[in-house]
């Protein structure tokens, strides 16, 4: 019986489309999987089910009755509930009073009965088979339990649709068999569950039907049975089996046998990423390939130093590289740049103008006492707005008013700056329109042709492609492969990332 | 007026409280000169009152532009100013190395333990903060509840009164005709206006205030620059402790720079800097501090108790907040775009 | 399913009891009669107006938020009732207006850090110096209460019959202990109290759960103008007395009490229970310090320092303990 219907769903930013109709629907007493990389809305689509936003257009319709939720609180109320990855309760009161808050058993006084709340709580967890000590504080457990005690709060408020947003990301495989195990009792008991995720591996374990988004669009509702994996990942990067992929173009040769810049060995960390070994040439552009989640970022993360690793060697042109608290500031000085993932929370400085934020990692590299004279400044400034193309009046405009690809832009040109020997680029081009990715791509192979070593993660695998002669491939935390020359192509990865 | 935006307010509250003046009380921009060949006026009194806060406003607007803050700066003028005094009274004898420049000896070691104790004092403050990763209000209330304490250890009690020349002059003193303590505050304002400015240090600053993960990303040591910022605010505290019990002539490690923390936060806020931290505006929190003087000034021109003052400093702070408040102007213009829809029909 | 734990919710206000008993046990070896009542019920007296103020001042912590205008609105407190009873106001009506006036003071703070998301310490901030700028405007020097019917009334002890020499509590003793149940009660056991909790702790997540954050930021703060002013009575007839130079300072006295006392400066955790003991230990310090003699008065001040620095390390710890064990 369906439970919840979308029709038509559209949802427009300033200046972009992240949802162009979307029917979507879900039945009672199912698991139905919602796939999609980044920007393919799942996340926006989610957040208007649950009253975070208001659609632009079509509607949504609950049981067959029409609703407009204005909060995640009415759509609470309605009986929608959301666990978040992150969780989001109150982990420091105790695990009956997250369950119970804004609904407390109150006696005779008026005041909280907390023995009945005790009572409420082991009864709503009883529903899922747990039994723990409902008086400890929230924090003093997992966060497989804490995901755990979020979905009995859900039940508490008699929650007829439950969506899991991505809750495996923290849990290891035991873990995540329990949750699956209570999903499956709380779909039999007739509980309909939008499970998001990207773990190819869990969606064939545990979900009845997948739905698959792209580019804001619906690219189909399939039963999970009839489905193949090598079916589901050409559909969600939307490309068909039987397509070679863009012409290869003839990659830089020399790099073949060009010195090691870049030597990694079993670079790893417990909880991000199990150690990786790999190798990056001079002039050459090595592309890590992977779906949402396969821990190309973290691996970039523990390169530069953002996040201190638990194993590994590196080594800059033969020059091992301490791990000894291996820091951002240390990255630079052994001539290595990172463009990181978001760039609005790790690149740019948003109050400060386009001079200042390019300027930047070129002058903490020279220290406090070293300045760039204002004329250095300028030229640095005018050079790299003239060779980028940064749409900017002047050098002077706060970097948060430019638009995304722009902002990129100025990230570039701040590590070009500091001219390094090996860039890493983490999703360059993810939200930035089709004409600058373009520039952006032209770019990092111009780079390349004059000596410099890349390393480029992204999830649009025809960049991976098109650009680069070796392909890293990863899925789930670990390397599952390498490809280079002539075998990297688009249904090769794909091939590997199904297995 | 681009660079300077952030002045357009608050001179011209300045400008109003001064046109007040010139219409209500004139007398108030009477500055004559005494037979010592120094000036003297209300105009004088505000130069010379307000260069403790500037020099406190000068610190405290780099600290709170890296989204900190340094409630400690009262209690750290009270240890500089018992340092200072406990030195400056000891028998001259102990000082006598120095041969017959005994006098300018005790004077030197005066001043030099107060700012090194004042500047270990910031160098504390850091520690607790960048260091350790404590909450800046919370780690700077250390040394706010404790430092009076340890400014009574000094001077054992008891309130130290000295007759000095030398020490008398920082605060008492003029230098061609304007007061000392004028001097003193110009000099330290530039200078780490200079090194604010003139080095990476304030572009450092911004940034960590701004996207602390950012900065660090780019590659800049943010803990080194916050534990500097509050090893600045110690010794700018440590300049005004100095000038404050050289002015009284002696060190009341109770009563030395009481509340004054809160001035120099409040000249900052007004200058343009925001709590949140980022940009900041040194000429901002000058113009504050003066601000703020000026309307205690006044206050004394006109036979108000000065204790007064503080109602509205109190509108001030409100009305600053408001302005710099998002939720406040978009509040405002939706009601002011309701008026105007309303006044059409 | 359960990880291995020691209640770590509780080491803080362990801590603080540790810390009280460690210093009365100090007491108690060192001073003949230290253990008697009468010198418990003293340090409950001197301190009572303190443990007042600490109460809402902890109300306001526990929701995250910060209150620097309790001093003030102590003295204002003060000089309004002096002036008003001077002009032949009955002291009744008196003591009911400023408790009014305190509460819509405490909300109007509220107002304006809630609806227009100003910055605590900044609208308190000038609160504080809103409240003495007015304590001066009442009348610029203190006032002495003679001779008042009420007050003479409130004199009047009340004497139980326990032990060998009856226990006699004053009348703000009594107002203490009743305002430090009622908090205790409302912030443990009812919606409204722990909703404070809520806040304080994850002001996102509190919303999505449906919690009200800004009416209970609103609450908040108009308690602690409300406690503010009560602890303005409670000293004003513990010195018979209105000046408006008093309690300068005393809110980061609350805040060290609070702390002290073993809440999270952060919000969202603590007991009130602890305001109470941490208002006792600092009581303590500066009576063992004023019984020794020969140790300095000033070093109270450095102990609390001390201490407060010792509780901000320890929380550090435990945030950082507990945050790895979620991990």
């Amino acid at each position: 019986m369906e439970i919840l219907r979308t029709t038509g769903i559209e949802k427009q930013f300033r200046g972009v489309k992240a949802l162009k109709g979307v029917d979507f629907s879900v039945d009672t007493g199912e698991v139905h999987a919602l796939m999609g990389e980044n920007g393919a809305g799942k996340s926006t689509l989610i957040k208007i089910i649950t009253g975070v936003y208001e659609p632009t257009a079509g509607r949504v319709q609950l049981n067959g009755t029409e609703c407009r939720f204005r909060s995640p609180l009415d759509a609470e109320r309605a009986g929608i509930s959301t666990v978040y990855q992150e969780v989001n309760l109150l982990p420091d009161l105790s695990v009956a009073e997250n369950i119970c808050i804004g609904r407390e058993p109150r006696n005779r006084l008026g005041l909280i009965d907390r023995k009945a709340m005790r009572e409420r709580a082991r009864k709503a967890l009883a529903r899922l088979d747990i039994d723990i000590d409902v008086s400890e504080s929230l924090s003093s457990y997992s966060i497989a339990v804490q995901q755990l005690v979020a979905i009995a709060r859900a039940l508490d408020v008699d929650c007829k649709l439950l969506i899991l947003d991505e809750p495996t990301s923290s849990l290891d495989e035991n873990e995540v068999n329990e949750l699956f195990t209570v999903m499956r009792k709380l779909r039999d008991e007739g509980m309909a569950i939008i499970f998001i995720t990207h773990f190819l591996d869990q969606v064939y374990a545990v979900s009845d039907r997948i739905t698959i988004l792209r580019d804001g669009q619906k690219v189909g509702t399939y039963k999970t049975a009839e489905l193949s994996r090598v079916e589901m990942v050409a559909k969600m990067l939307g490309k068909s089996l039987a397509e070679n992929g863009p012409q290869v173009v003839a990659k830089h040769d020399a790099a073949e046998n060009g010195e090691i810049v870049l030597d990694v060995t079993d670079l790893g960390r417990r909880g991000m990423v199990h150690p990786v070994s790999f190798q990056v040439r001079k002039g050459e552009q090595v592309g890590f390939a992977g779906l949402l989640g396969a821990g190309r970022s973290e691996v970039a993360q523990l390169l530069f130093g953002v996040e201190s690793r638990d194993s590994g060697r590196l080594s800059m042109h033969g020059k091992p590289l301490s791990s000894m608290f291996w820091s951002p500031r240390k990255a630079v000085k052994a001539k290595i740049a990172l463009i990181a993932e978001d760039r609005k929370v790790t690149g740019i400085i948003p109050d400060l103008t386009v001079r200042e934020n390019i300027m930047l990692a070129l002058q903490a590299s020279k220290g406090i006492w070293n300045t760039l004279s204002p004329k250095e400044q300028q030229d640095l400034t005018d050079k790299y707005i003239q060779l980028l193309g940064i749409k900017t009046p002047d050098g002077e405009q706060q970097v948060k008013n430019l638009s995304g690809g722009n902002q990129q832009k100025v990230l570039i040109a701040r590590w070009l700056a500091t001219q390094p020997d090996l860039m890493i680029l983490d999703e360059p081009t993810r939200g930035i329109d089709v004409g600058a990715k373009a520039e952006i791509e032209a770019l990092t192979k111009d780079l390349c042709e004059k000596g410099m070593a890349v390393i480029f993660i992204s999830s649009e695998l025809e960049e991976v492609v098109r650009d680069c002669g070796r392909v890293v491939v990863l899925r789930d935390r670990r390397k599952i492969g390498e490809l280079s020359g002539e075998q990297v192509s688009l249904p090769n990865i794909m091939k590997m990332i199904a297995e | 007026m681009g660079r300077f935006h952030h002045l357009k307010w608050p001179l011209v509250a300045l400008g109003l409280l001064l046109l007040y003046n010139l219409i209500f009380k004139p007398s108030f921009f009477v500055v004559e000169m005494t037979a010592d060949g120094y000036l003297y006026g209300s105009l004088i009194d505000i130069l010379n009152h307000s260069s403790k806060v500037v020099i406190l406003a000068t610190g405290m607007t780099l600290v709170i532009a890296t989204g900190g803050v340094d409630i400690s700066v009262g209690s750290v003028m009270a240890i500089a100013g018992a340092a200072a005094a406990s030195v400056i009274v000891m028998p001259r004898d102990v000082f006598a190395f120095a041969g017959g420049g005994a006098n300018a000896m005790a004077f030197a070691l005066a001043v030099l333990l107060a700012l090194a104790l004042a500047t270990c004092c910031g160098v504390w403050n850091g520690f607790l903060t960048a260091g350790c990763g404590i909450q800046p209000m919370v780690a700077t209330l250390v040394l706010m509840v404790a430092g009076r304490g340890i400014a009574q250890l000094i001077t054992d009690g008891t309130i130290i009164t000295f007759d000095d020349p030398y020490l008398n002059f920082i605060g008492n003193g003029h230098f061609l005709t304007l007061p000392f303590t004028t001097w003193i505050a110009a000099t330290l304002f530039i200078t780490v206006v200079l090194l604010t400015r003139k080095t990476a240090l304030g572009l450092f600053v911004e940034s960590v205030g701004n996207n602390e993960k950012a900065s660090r990303y780019a590659g800049i040591e943010a803990r080194g620059v916050k534990w500097l910022v509050y090893a600045v605010s110690g010794f700018c505290a440590g300049v005004a402790g100095l000038m404050v019990s050289s002015n009284i002539k002696c060190a009341d490690a109770n009563h030395a720079g009481l509340y004054l923390e809160l001035d120099a936060i409040l000249a900052t806020v007004i200058g343009g800097t925001s709590m949140a931290g980022g940009r900041f505006y040194l000429s901002g929190s000058l113009v504050g501090a003066v601000l703020i003087q000026t309307v205690a000034t006044m206050m004394y021109a006109n036979d108000v108790n000065p204790a007064i003052v503080a109602v509205p400093k109190a509108v001030i702070v409100i009305v600053v907040c408001l302005l710099q408040s998002e939720t406040f102007r978009s509040k405002l213009s939706l009601a002011f775009s309701r008026k105007a829809k309303g006044g059409v029909a | 399913m359960k990880k291995p734990h020691i209640p770590v919710r509780f080491v803080p206000i362990g801590a603080t009891i540790f810390v009280f008993l460690l210093a009365y046990a100090i007491g108690i070896a060192n001073f003949r009669n230290f253990g008697s009542l009468r010198v418990f019920l003293n340090l409950l007296h001197d301190n009572a107006y303190l443990g007042v103020a600490a109460i809402g001042a902890m109300v306001v912590i526990l929701s995250g938020g910060i209150d620097l205008s309790v001093g003030s609105v102590i003295a204002f407190t003060g000089m309004l009732i002096a002036k008003m009873i001077d002009c032949g106001v009955n002291a009744c009506w008196a003591i009911l207006l400023a408790i009014v006036l305190g509460a819509l003071f405490g909300m109007l703070q509220g107002v304006l850090i809630s609806t227009f998301e100003l910055p605590p310490f900044l609208v308190t901030l000038g609160g504080m110096f809103f409240a003495r700028g007015c304590s001066y405007i009442v009348n610029e020097e203190a006032m002495g209460i003679l001779n008042n019917p009420v007050f003479n009334f409130i004199e009047n002890k009340l004497e139980i019959p326990i032990g060998s020499r009856g226990l006699t509590l004053e009348f703000i003793d009594i107002l203490y202990l009743v305002l430090l149940i009622i908090a205790i009660v409302f912030t443990q056991r009812t919606h409204a109290g722990r909703c404070i909790y809520a806040v304080g702790e994850n002001e996102q997540a509190a919303t999505l759960m449906g919690i009200p954050v800004r009416r209970t930021k609103i609450m908040v703060y108009t308690i602690a103008g409300f406690c503010s002013a009560v602890a303005g009575i409670v000293f004003t007839i513990y010195l018979k007395s209105g000046n408006p130079l008093s309690c300068v300072g005393l809110e980061m006295d609350a805040i060290a009490a609070t702390v002290i006392g073993g809440t999270l400066l952060t919000g969202g955790v603590g007991y009130m229970i602890g305001s109470f003991f941490g208002v006792l230990v600092l009581g303590l310090i500066q009576v063992l310090i004023m019984f020794q003699g020969n140790i300095n008065s000033w070093w109270t001040r450095i102990i609390v320092g001390a201490l407060v620095l010792v509780f901000i390390f320890m929380q550090n710890l435990i945030t950082k303990i507990s945050k790895k064990s979620r991990a």
